[in-house]
């Protein structure tokens, strides 16, 4: 599964630093290094929505609060 | 609010603002003919006829479109606009009165002043050596040195009057280092940078809106001296409008160099920078054996387009900067050129936005935040310094002890290369900027001022980001962290 988060300048300013933080650690305590690759990009096209965070293309918005509840919809319940 | 320091910058600009509009309007067939004309009118405003202003103008054009394909350096001489300054060294002006103490007679070591019946100063300029004590001691200041003004701006000595029979200004590639300081003082504006503008044009052009690939911009921080007139958000969005995808801090590179710095110094125990590629090309030049002693990281620039290319496959990156040796560093190949496509300069940046009708003014506000504090004051001297001294703090390197000098300018760099090579250095890391004032001072920002450094720091301090650590730590999780 790759998962990427927007790292543009207005996602950043919306938390995506939080995001990509809290994304890497729920990963590794989950232990699904093998089966999620983080990675970034910046800027979807879509600021007004960010923090923006693709699963396998499928685009999400998604900010540092939700992104714990984000990572059990959307990641960890998919990749299992 | 003013837009341009000199009159000469302003022709320049002109011209490249043409010639980027035939470029996006696919009439570059006519530019040769029509922009001569438009902007030469009727009547000389510069030179002795318009015959002559427009035969100049084609020369700029000619630049602007990419210049002489045989000549490998990026700055050139326009040899008819240069208008052949004199070159006699130290004379006597009118302004000598025929005074009676001929202290300019006492202080010249090698004879070389002599008197007339009216007690006038001459100068056997056999016998003088320009060392300009003679002019010092003039309590009348009558003794002038004339020097050429590009002569005078390039501190490394690499440009000379071709000969006595051709008398323009001859640059000396083994030497030139690009730094583009004659670009920037010739008064005539006989000196000028080849201009990519017309590739930017194209990339964007041939991106068909973003949609076969993306275009992004990478602007150096010393961008927030720069376009006063306007915000800097405003400038984002400008840039966006052009037809870029996305601007990004070259700051963010900078950041990531730091840290990535801090630990080849502290493992090697003395580095020289390799951020400003003027210093580089004069190490290079001047001190191959020190060579190896320049830090192994790419250039801010260069370290932040290779970050995009590996996360968005298929991006095209244009650094926009004040820096004309920026361009040479591209134009040089590899590694810089693997990670960008084009640089441009700030005057281009101007010239692009006329070109397209864009008047920052009347724009939204767009957002530009990537960096931290520290990669944002890489654009000033002694910020580099700063950066490593945080980088190896947030390292946790206590072991390490840092003695940097800051080297502001190519002359303070010349000195501390020398004492480096002698083993005599007390330092052992060299920030090396060869513009005075650090990248705000490059040949291709608009303005110059006091105030630059100042705007720099502030700007610094608008980074949401605090720790250089915070802001390369996005970074981490693309495919360059495996």
């Amino acid at each position: 599964m790759k998962v990427i988060i927007c790292i543009g300048s207005s996602c950043h300013l919306k938390g995506s630093r939080q995001v990509v933080e809290k994304l890497q650690a729920l990963v590794k305590e989950n232990h699904l290094e093998d089966k999620v690759e983080l990675g970034g990009t910046f800027c979807m096209g879509d600021c007004v929505n960010g923090v923006n965070v693709t699963v396998d293309g499928e685009k999400h918005s998604v900010s540092p609060d939700t992104t714990e509840e984000f990572f059990q919809k959307e990641i960890l319940a998919k990749v299992q | 609010m003013r837009k341009f320091d000199t009159k000469i910058q302003y022709l320049k600009y002109k011209v490249l603002r043409e010639v980027a509009r035939y470029g996006f309007e696919d009439n570059l067939d006519a530019a040769y003919y029509e922009i001569p004309k438009l902007i030469v009118k009727e009547k000389p405003t510069m030179r002795c006829c318009i015959y002559k202003e427009r035969a100049i103008v084609e020369e700029r054009i000619k630049l602007a479109m990419g210049g002489d394909k045989k000549n490998p350096n990026v700055i050139e001489v326009i040899e008819i606009a240069c208008d052949e300054c004199p070159v006699s060294g130290h004379v006597v002006t009118e302004s000598c009165r025929g005074c009676l103490a001929h202290r300019c007679e006492d202080v010249c070591r090698r004879g070389a002043i002599t008197f007339d019946e009216q007690q006038k100063a001459h100068i056997d300029k056999s016998k003088c050596v320009e060392c300009g004590q003679c002019a010092k001691v003039c309590p009348y200041s009558a003794i002038i040195n004339q020097k050429r003004p590009c002569e005078k701006a390039c501190k490394i000595k690499a440009i000379s009057m071709s000969s006595e029979e051709h008398r323009a200004a001859h640059i000396d590639n083994e030497k030139c280092i690009s730094c583009g300081a004659c670009v920037y003082q010739c008064p005539f504006g006989a000196i000028v940078d080849k201009s990519f503008i017309l590739d930017a044009v194209n990339l964007i052009k041939g991106s068909h809106e973003n949609q076969d690939y993306k275009v992004y911009a990478v602007v150096a921080p010393s961008v927030s001296s720069q376009f006063s007139y306007a915000k800097l958000g405003q400038v984002i969005t400008g840039i966006q409008r052009l037809g870029f995808y996305h601007v990004i801090e070259a700051a963010l590179g900078a950041d990531m160099v730091a840290y990535k710095e801090a630990a080849e110094l502290a493992e090697k125990g003395f580095l020289t920078s390799s951020c400003c590629p003027a210093f580089v090309s004069y190490i290079k030049k001047n001190f191959p054996t020190m060579v190896d002693k320049i830090s192994h990281n790419l250039s801010p620039a260069a370290e932040i387009g290779r970050y995009i290319k590996e996360t968005t496959p298929g991006a095209k990156v244009v650094f926009i900067g004040p820096c004309t040796a920026k361009k040479m560093e591209f134009k040089e190949g590899e590694p810089a050129s693997r990670y960008i496509d084009c640089t441009l300069t700030f005057e281009e940046l101007q010239a692009l936005f006329d070109s397209r009708n864009i008047d920052l003014t009347t724009l939204e506000e767009g957002v530009l935040d990537n960096a931290s504090y520290y990669g944002r004051i890489f654009a000033r001297s002694g910020g580099l310094s700063d950066a490593v001294v945080e980088a190896l703090k947030e390292q946790n390197n206590e072991d390490f002890k840092l003695n940097a000098i800051a080297c502001d300018g190519i002359e303070a760099c010349k000195a501390a290369l020398l004492r480096a090579s002698k083993n005599v250095l007390p330092n052992n890391f060299i920030e090396g900027m060869a513009c005075t004032g650090g990248c705000i001072g490059g040949a291709g920002c608009l303005t110059h001022g006091e105030k630059n450094k100042a705007d720099v720091d502030k700007y610094g301090k608008q980074a949401m980001e605090k720790t250089i650590l915070d802001a390369i730590s996005v970074t981490d999780v693309g495919p360059e962290a495996e």
